[in-house]
């Protein structure tokens, strides 16, 4: 992956595209590399929306391998839902189709002037830009048919839905999997927002005639490849959990564990949390002929996901993630998993991100607009956003701004993004990185659940305070190096257990770039790119009182433990000590 | 002593999802595990009343004990 492509959309005669050499990002892929340029080149005080935004999507450093999990394609822009910088990732097959074209990067910028909406078409037989005002309106899965009516299947594809034509701060990118459906979601910040704001619905992404670069040392790549793969199969939860009942077996622990936000946080265990569970989900999946285990991209041994059929036996949408099945279920009061199955369909064809609808959902319900627990007036309202009406339009917005519309007090937001599924009263250490971390409340970023509640890589209490910071430090710190080669971030369960498995990893690195990669260059790469992404928050208008969990965390007790949030601010400030 | 004992993933294969048990008094969770043939080794976190225990750690009655194999998402 040697070459940036750079497409401007501003240009007189219609877009134009340029080649430059990686240069001084040598070395940085995914996250890393999304962010450094985004950091360089974005002004922080633009208007997110505005044609001074710039779009950036990076495969991970290994996606120009075939490692397993190691098609993560990251997309970096200002985020127009936090204001802040934004770094979203997801699965499927177009980050393997980009690194076998050789680019390091895609910098989409500038606007294209009119109403026209475009597709942008990738290949090794070069790049071009086609008018598809035909796609308009379209959902993702109505989109992605079309394109492949126009254009094959031997591709892969990033779209936009009616959510992103409308510039909402909820919309996703979609990226195909590898049956071609629309279920991969570049997700969080309003990333397909930025996408419809420069007019451009589609990237069709040309597989033919894309090939895997060669390792410079062939021999040591092939070993370490074997090597890392087996330590994911024998690790308990890459090898057996994820697979067999897929992410959604969460929810029965986080239940269990008191930490599960239910009706938009008001209580840390939701009585219906067995109905909707992963154990439940997977054997509903088996019953009606979908499937429990299936990877969402090629080569992947783990294959977290599955497929779920509606009543009939007929495709609904991929096994909704526990965190859809929290956002849509729990956290509204609702226990059917045929309507949280649907509202995953609507919010992968709307292309909408389902943290952010489901926790905004919750809101509403919190403002009386529907009761918690109404399965259908959920669908109704999602319904609404994918129409766009102006109650579509307030919903599609966000959390932060349907609860102001409302006049609601509790909006579980950080930087304005929507806070995921686990309450930062029962795990406090996920609670220092929803406050702290340069993306808004994202679990990801540091994935403290692991040491709190799972116990990998140790054990820290998390009901207690102490030790909290500095592991929601680290973890944002190593996380931020995973997100920059492109594997999928699962394998942190086996790294942090499996010293074997973290050295397989450096030896991917190393064989294929010819590198000497140590464990600290690691940490030193994810701290330059952690560094880049706060600086650019700060120029931005960011400071101490943007890393702050909303008040009444602080205030009302967590049943059934009767805890708050108790890290303080001092401490929170201090994360970024490094 | 009387115990309420949830499993959950991989140990319900064979066993149970949620069953009300008697246990001898003063035991530890390690030897609730034996009862029940799972392997400590195996072992991924036992919550009693949603709260983490170690395996020495002594079980009091008339709780709830959830026990799950090593598992995680995101
Ligand atoms: S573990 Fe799941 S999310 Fe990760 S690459 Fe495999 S199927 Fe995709």
């Amino acid at each position: 992956m040697e070459n940036i492509l750079r497409i401007n959309l501003s240009a007189e005669g219609g877009p134009k595209t340029s080649l430059e050499p990686i240069g001084k990002y040598a070395g940085l892929g995914g996250r890393g590399l999304t962010s450094c340029i985004v950091a360089d080149e974005v002004d922080p005080l633009c208007a997110p929306l505005g044609a001074a935004n710039k779009l950036v999507f990076a495969p991970g450093l290994l996606s120009a391998t075939p490692a397993t999990t190691s098609s993560r394609l990251s997309v970096g822009c200002k985020s127009p839902l936090t204001g802040g910088i934004k770094e979203s990732n997801a699965g499927g097959q177009p980050a393997t189709v980009l690194a076998k074209l050789n680019y390091a990067a895609i910098i989409l910028e500038g606007r294209t002037p009119g109403t026209d909406l475009w597709k942008i078409i990738i290949g090794a037989d070069g790049v071009s830009f086609e008018k598809c005002n035909e796609l308009r309106g379209l959902g993702n899965y109505d989109t992605v048919a079309k394109l492949v009516e126009q254009h094959g299947e031997e591709n892969a594809f990033m779209t936009i839905g009616q959510a992103g034509e409308m510039k909402l701060g909820a919309a996703s990118i979609a990226c195909t999997d590898r049956e071609l459906r629309p279920t991969r979601h570049l997700g969080r910040g309003g990333v397909g927002a930025v996408m419809g704001s420069k007019n451009i619905k589609a990237f069709v992404l040309k597989e033919k005639d894309a090939r895997y670069a060669k390792a410079k040392d062939p021999v040591k790549f092939k070993a370490a490849s074997l090597a890392f793969a087996e330590g994911l199969k024998r690790h308990a939860v890459t090898g057996q959990g994820l697979p067999a009942y897929g992410t959604n077996v969460l929810t029965n622990v986080l239940n269990e564990a008191g930490a599960y936000p239910t009706n938009n946080f008001h209580t840390g265990q939701f009585a219906g949390a067995s109905k909707i569970s992963g154990e439940t989900l997977a054997a509903l999946e088996t019953e009606r002929g979908g499937e429990a285990t299936h990877g969402c991209q090629k080569g992947c041994v783990i294959q977290c996901s599955g497929i779920f059929h509606d009543k009939d036996g007929k495709y609904l949408t991929k096994q909704p993630e526990y965190e859809t099945v929290w956002a849509h279920g729990g956290n509204c009061g609702i226990d059917d998993l045929d309507a949280i199955a649907l509202l995953d369909r609507m919010d992968d064809d709307f292309g909408l991100d389902t943290i952010e609808t489901g926790v905004t959902i919750g809101v509403a319900m919190e403002a009386g607009l529907i009761k918690f627990g109404d399965a259908q007036g959920a669908i109704r309202l999602v319904k609404e956003i994918g129409a766009g009406t102006p109650l579509g339009k307030i919903l599609g917005s966000g959390a932060g701004v349907t609860g102001k519309v409302f006049g609601v007090e509790r909006v579980p937001v950080v930087k304005n993004q929507a806070l995921p599924a686990y309450d930062p009263r029962g795990v406090q250490g996920i609670g220092v990185t929803y406050a702290t971390t340069t993306q808004g409340a994202d679990h990801t970023a540091g994935y403290a659940i692991a040491t709190n509640i799972l116990k990998v890589g140790g054990f820290v209490d998390p009901l207690g305070t102490a030790g909290q910071v500095e592991l929601s430090r680290n973890l944002q710190i190593a996380t931020a190096a995973v997100d920059s080669t492109g594997l999928c971030l699962f394998i942190a369960f086996p790294i942090l257990d499996q010293p074997d498995t973290f050295q397989s990893l450096l030896d991917l690195l190393n064989s294929f770039y010819g590198l000497n990669l140590t464990g600290d260059d690691v940490t030193a790469l994810g701290k330059k790119v952690l560094k880049a992404e706060r600086d650019f928050n700060t120029r931005a208008g960011f400071g101490p009182a943007q890393d702050r969990l909303p008040e009444f965390f602080q205030k009302e007790k967590l049943a059934p433990h009767n805890v708050t949030f108790n890290v303080t601010n001092e401490d929170l400030d201090t994360v970024f000590n490094f | 002593m009387h115990l309420t004992v949830k499993l959950f993933a991989t140990y319900r294969e064979g066993r149970f999802e949620i069953a009300d048990l008697e246990h001898p008094d003063g035991s530890t969770v390690g030897s609730l595990l034996d009862a029940l043939a799972i392997p400590r080794a195996e072992l991924g976190f036992v919550l009693v009343q949603g709260r983490h225990v170690e395996l020495d750690t002594p079980l009091a009655a008339n709780t709830t004990v959830s026990i799950f194999p090593k598992v995680g998402g995101g």
